[in-house]
């Protein structure tokens, strides 16, 4: 279509999600060809303990998403009411909650829950008995609370930013109550929100691996996904995992179909540029009400939070910290991380490169899209399913001992490239769409584009994606789980065993380990690839 | 009006293989500088179908309701779309089959004419060699262009520290630096002031009148047009329905076309 | 820009090749991949004398690795077939045998079983045994004043708390599953919910298990005769003790295979010929303790302190591997309602 420009740009997206659809496919087909038995889904469906697994994984993934929607409500509307010291860096701390590594999370609710926890410290100070309530639902309640809360508030509270300025100068001016505020104001900005925020949150806590791994506490507490890692690892009955898969892909694809009907373009209103503080931020009842939420919400995340980062200093730390299992297991995981994140970018420039000419030159936009969802396919197919069908697809090919680090390289790689493209996608297409023709007509190579133009625009989306891609791989505890071996361990499996066996300790400085390992991963790509503005 | 000897010491196209035009008054010597012919094309099911002439040292004001068509016009001119058939001349010579960097022509965009992390001087400079390495020649030619449009002491900032008729002034020192014989403007100044947009406005008619550079404007403002133009193209359903003097936008026995169009 | 991309290639390029994790290969001398189990190859288990001792003797490399459990020995072993780098699995059960060997995978062993110290003879030619015992539930004395004197009173009374290990996973669990299927039969469903009732929880492996019940997450915990013997030795500490159950105890025998395809046919028979020598089997009571199946040097006086089961109780591995699938999924589903 236009004159003398390159004629293969399409060529790296085709590569790219021919590679994704390879790998999964071909997965697939080694799974379906090892189990060689017809898949009998019936018999699989009428098991009383895969229909347990389903009505379970529904159960606490419904309750999950009630609860923190439930909580963060009330929660964003008293941070949107109320201005204090820290505001803005719990809401900054509340972003981190989808790159801080579960496992770390675990520790932090373990340390405060646990037998020997926090909570049943101060209640045995007062001769209460709790018993053991962290394994089980409440456990697994808790953390997907601790997950979900700041991520549902954050979205909350961008939602009530957006009522203009203009909304609140009227309110003021009718003398409208909190509640008619909220009735006539918030609740059509929240019900907007709602569904897409409700379905991305049943799909973390439907899907949740390492959560209910780790805290389920044997069989009786398992989603589909660890019923998945259980018929793998346990029993090694691929027939079970690939018919339990088949099931979650099925109920994955539907939710998300289901979604995508209520998900009808709502315009995202940017917020309202001046501050206007709320008519209902005086009343007695609207400050029982915030104080309450502010209170609910610190006892559920910051002592798990302030376990994590207090309790690594102990008597164990030196001893941790010298064992070369601790300095092997980091080197395993920063080998892993970092070429799984180099992967994924890779993975997603292609993709993108190609799908911004789609959508600028071409406005073939749903055929890039379509493009952009083969690269986000991981969110329906299992990582674990993945890795097994991997697994037995190239072990002729590659040393078994080391085809760990490859598969989990693999399938971290494509579990953040979701996010990665949604990182990168605006970046891309801006950086094309506004210079397109600029570049065009001054005459600009393919190299000068990319040095002159792309570069310099790019270079922190790029570092700020990188650094989530990997610090991800770094937190990563499911495929891992599965291949790890004790000469292949990553810092996460290192934290899922120490929690396993105990050794609180050791958890706490390897916890706060990993966590200061994923900072500094984060700091130095933005210093080395984001360059001085970053 | 300047006289020719003048113009000549004064013009940017000399070092061009455009002939030093020595008039530019179109009521006399008139030499055609771009031709289409029956050009088509089609986008998003509308049929398109152009013929112009355009003279050399012309200003044309290119004017029609959104969608018409006329920003496609200018992307076939400038080879950013690929025309389905017919040709486009210059000087009688195609250029159809030329990328849009080889065509005599240099377009000033309505935004994102600057690359904002760049600073003013690599901008102008880019326009020149992409490398932005120049020699002593360019390195004059980028000098003058700045001085020509008043920007001499902006030179080493960056685009987001300076106003919208400074960001367009840049632009407009590029395309002079360029020194291409046409220049293509897609509704650059219709987001400035009125002030600032009087001032681009005059600014554009001076590079014209005394460098002949001849320019192809697309506005949705007819006073634009009234101010400047020589010609006006009216472009209506993907054709130019009209092409006549800029004083038919006043002339009570203008089509009907038009008069809907300017709301009479 | 160069700059920075000629760092991220050079980071790439050093870190991409040393992926390949190879297992420490030191110098030319071959290497023995054995899979075992962690608590065998952890620094505090047998496994690093085992080393030592082979090492010696064999001018070549023994590499331990270490996997959850018994069970996930085999599941590996299946999961990796005929590519696998095993040589040797060690740590299997008697349990396991019968559906280790349907994998066609291992060589039949060419050791003298007759003269061991087992309570039975055996027969088996693929695996030889290095180790049994009885499983048994282990309690804290000095916080629990009645234990359970039958598998029964265990199962109904309704104060106690307890931890095992999973049947799927381990070794141990597997063993309890069986016991309380050949103890109760058909009613073991009904046995398994009553449990499931006072289990804290179901640990993946032994050692998690037992650390947990030392940390006192549980009264009891599933575990061995011999254990208290390990406090008693290593710790001088009295108080825990294992209960005798009326019904009997559930005997497991730890069993040895080289495997078919081993890359050093002999160096995997010497392994196989020194797991019954002495140097193997004087570990095992105080490494892995366990009793030695070839016992050479007379036990520590502590392991005669020890209770005795009156009775033992054994499904044949051909009776576990035609029906271990189906149990499995009735204790699943038991404990899951």
């Amino acid at each position: 279509m236009i004159a003398n420009s390159h004629k293969y740009w399409w060529c790296s997206a085709l590569l790219a999600i021919s590679i994704i659809l390879l790998l999964v496919g071909g997965s697939f087909t080694a799974l379906l060809n090892f189990s060689q038995a017809e898949l009998d889904f019936s018999s699989v469906l009428a098991d009383s303990y895969t229909r347990h697994v389903i009505s379970f994984s529904f159960y606490q993934a419904a309750l999950s998403t009630g609860l923190s929607i439930g909580l963060a409500i009330p929660l964003a509307r008293a941070f949107s009411r109320r201005e204090f010291i820290g505001k803005q860096l719990i809401i900054k701390l509340f972003n981190l909650s989808l790159v801080l590594p579960i496992i770390i999370a675990i520790f932090g609710i373990v340390a405060v829950h646990g037998k020997n926890g926090w909570v049943n410290q101060i209640l045995g100070f007062f001769n209460i008995e709790t018993g053991h309530y962290i394994y089980g639902l409440t456990g697994i309640l808790l953390a997907h609370l601790f997950f979900n809360v700041p991520l549902a508030t954050r979205i909350l509270l961008q939602t009530l930013d957006s009522i203009p300025s203009e909304s609140w100068r009227l309110a003021s001016q009718l003398n409208m109550q909190s509640r008619h505020i909220f009735i006539t104001l918030e609740w059509p900005k929240i019900k907007q929100q709602l569904p897409s925020l409700i379905s991305l949150i049943f799909m973390l806590c439907f899907t949740s691996f390492a959560i209910v791994m780790s805290l389920g506490g044997g069989p009786d507490y398992a989603t589909l996904e660890v019923a998945i890692y259980q018929a793998l690892k346990f029993e090694f009955d691929i027939e079970q995992a690939v018919a339990l898969a088949m099931i979650q892909v099925a109920i994955t694809v539907a939710l998300m179909l289901f979604s995508a009907i209520f998900l009808k373009s709502q315009p995202m209103s940017a917020p309202s540029g001046n501050y206007f503080r709320r008519p209902d931020c005086h009343s007695l009842s609207s400050k029982i009400a915030d104080g309450l939420s502010f209170m609910l919400a610190s006892c559920l995340l910051a002592p798990p939070m302030l376990a994590i980062l207090s309790s690594g200093i102990n008597s164990n730390t030196l001893n941790v910290l010298s064992q070369p299992m601790l300095w092997q297991a980091t080197g395993i995981s920063l080998q892993i991380a970092l070429s799984s994140g180099l992967l994924s970018l890779l993975l997603a420039c292609a993709i993108l490169f190609s799908t911004r000419i789609l959508k600028v030159r071409f406005k073939l936009m749903t055929l890039a899209y379509g493009i952009e969802n083969i690269g986000a396919i991981i969110l329906v197919v299992p990582a674990l399913v993945l890795g097994t069908g991997l697994f037995l697809l190239l072990r002729p090919y590659v040393d078994v001992f080391s085809i760990a680090a490859w598969l989990v390289i693999l399938v971290n790689a494509l579990m953040a490239l979701p996010y990665l493209l949604r990182v990168l996608n605006q970046p891309i297409q801006d950086s094309f769409a506004s210079y397109d023709k600029l570049a065009i007509s001054l005459g600009l190579s393919r190299l000068q584009r990319l040095r002159i133009i792309e570069w310099p625009l790019l270079r922190k989306p790029i570092a700020m994606g990188l650094g989530l891609a990997c610090v991800l791989s770094l937190g990563d505890l499911s495929v891992i789980a599965l291949f790890g071996s004790q000469d292949m361990q990553t810092l996460p499996l290192v934290l899922y065993r120490q929690l396993g066996s105990y050794q609180l300790d050791a958890a706490a400085v390897t916890a706060i380990f990993l966590l200061t390992l994923c900072g500094v991963i984060f700091y130095l790509f933005e210093r080395i690839i984001g360059g001085k503005n970053a | 009006m300047p006289n020719a000897t003048q113009l000549k010491k004064a013009s940017p196209l000399t070092n061009t293989n455009v002939s030093p035009s020595t008039n530019v008054n179109p009521s006399t010597n008139i030499s055609v500088l771009l031709q289409l012919d029956n050009i088509t094309f089609a986008y998003e099911q509308m049929q398109m179908q152009f013929d112009l002439v355009v003279n050399r040292g012309e200003t044309l004001a290119i004017l029609g309701a959104s969608g018409s068509g006329k920003s496609t016009l200018l992307n076939l001119i400038a080879g950013f779309n690929q025309p389905l058939s017919g040709d486009i001349s210059f000087q009688d010579i195609s250029i159809l089959a030329k990328a849009p960097a080889q065509r005599p022509i240099t377009t000033l965009f309505q935004e994102h004419n600057l690359f904002n992390h760049l600073t003013v001087k690599q901008n102008i400079a880019i326009g020149l060699v992409p490398s932005m390495k120049l020699d002593a020649n360019q390195q004059a030619a980028l000098e003058k262009a700045a001085q020509q449009v008043e920007i001499t002491e902006l030179l080493n900032r960056l685009p987001g520290d300076l106003s919208g008729g400074q960001r367009q002034r840049v632009g407009i020192a590029r395309c002079l630096a360029r020194k291409q014989p046409l220049l293509l403007l897609d509704e650059p100044f219709s987001a400035l002031d009125p002030a600032l947009r009087q001032e681009m406005l005059r600014l554009i008619a001076k590079l014209n009148k005394e460098y002949g550079i001849t320019v192809l404007m697309v506005t949705h403002n007819p006073d634009d047009a009234l101010q400047i133009a020589d010609n006006i193209a009216f472009v209506e359903n993907g054709k130019i329905a009209l092409h006549a003097p800029t004083a038919i936008l006043v002339d009570d026995n203008a089509p009907d076309m038009l008069k809907r169009y300017l709301g009479k | 820009m160069k700059h920075t991309i000629k760092k991220l290639a050079l980071c790439t390029a050093l870190l991409l090749p040393s992926l390949s994790l190879s297992v420490a290969n030191a110098a030319d001398k071959p290497v023995l991949n054995v899979y075992t189990y962690d608590s065998f190859a952890s620094d505090w288990g047998p496994g690093p004398k085992v080393k030592i001792a082979f090492e010696a003797e064999c001018n070549c490399t023994l590499n331990l690795v270490a996997l959850e459990d018994g069970v996930s020995i085999l599941n590996r072993v299946k999961l990796e077939g005929k590519y696998t780098k095993a040589d040797v699995l060690l740590g299997l059960d008697n349990n396991l045998m019968a559906e280790a060997i349907k994998t066609k995978l291992l060589a039949p062993h060419q050791q003298d079983t007759s003269k061991l110290s087992l309570p039975n003879t055996w027969t088996n030619e693929y695996f030889i045994p290095f180790d049994y015992g009885h499983f048994a539930f282990i309690y804290d004395s000095e916080k629990l004043a009645n234990p359970p004197k039958s598998l029964a009173e265990l199962i109904e009374r309704k104060d106690l708390s307890i931890i095992y290990q999973d049947p799927r996973t381990s070794t141990p669990g597997l063993g309890f599953m069986l016991w309380v299927k050949a103890v109760y039969g058909d009613q073991a469903p009904q046995a398994w919910q009553q449990i499931a009732d006072k289990t804290v929880t179901i640990t993946k492996g032994w050692s998690q298990a037992y650390g947990m019940f030392l940390k006192g997450e549980s009264d009891m915990v599933l575990s061995y005769t011999t254990s208290p013997a390990y406090h008693m030795i290593a710790e001088k500490e009295f108080k825990y003790k294992a209960v005798e159950f009326t019904e009997g105890h559930y005997q497991q025998t730890e069993v040895v295979a080289r495997l078919k395809d081993a890359a050093n046919p002999e160096l995997a028979d010497q392994f196989m010929a020194f797991v019954l020598s002495p140097a193997f089997q004087d570990v095992i009571a105080t490494g892995n303790w366990m009793l030695p199946a070839k016992q050479a040097a007379a036990l520590p006086s502590e392991f005669g302190k020890l209770i005795t089961p009156a009775q033992t109780i054994e499904f044949t591995p051909e009776e576990v591997a035609q029906s271990r699938k189906s149990w499995v999924k009735e204790w699943r589903n038991a404990v899951t309602q």
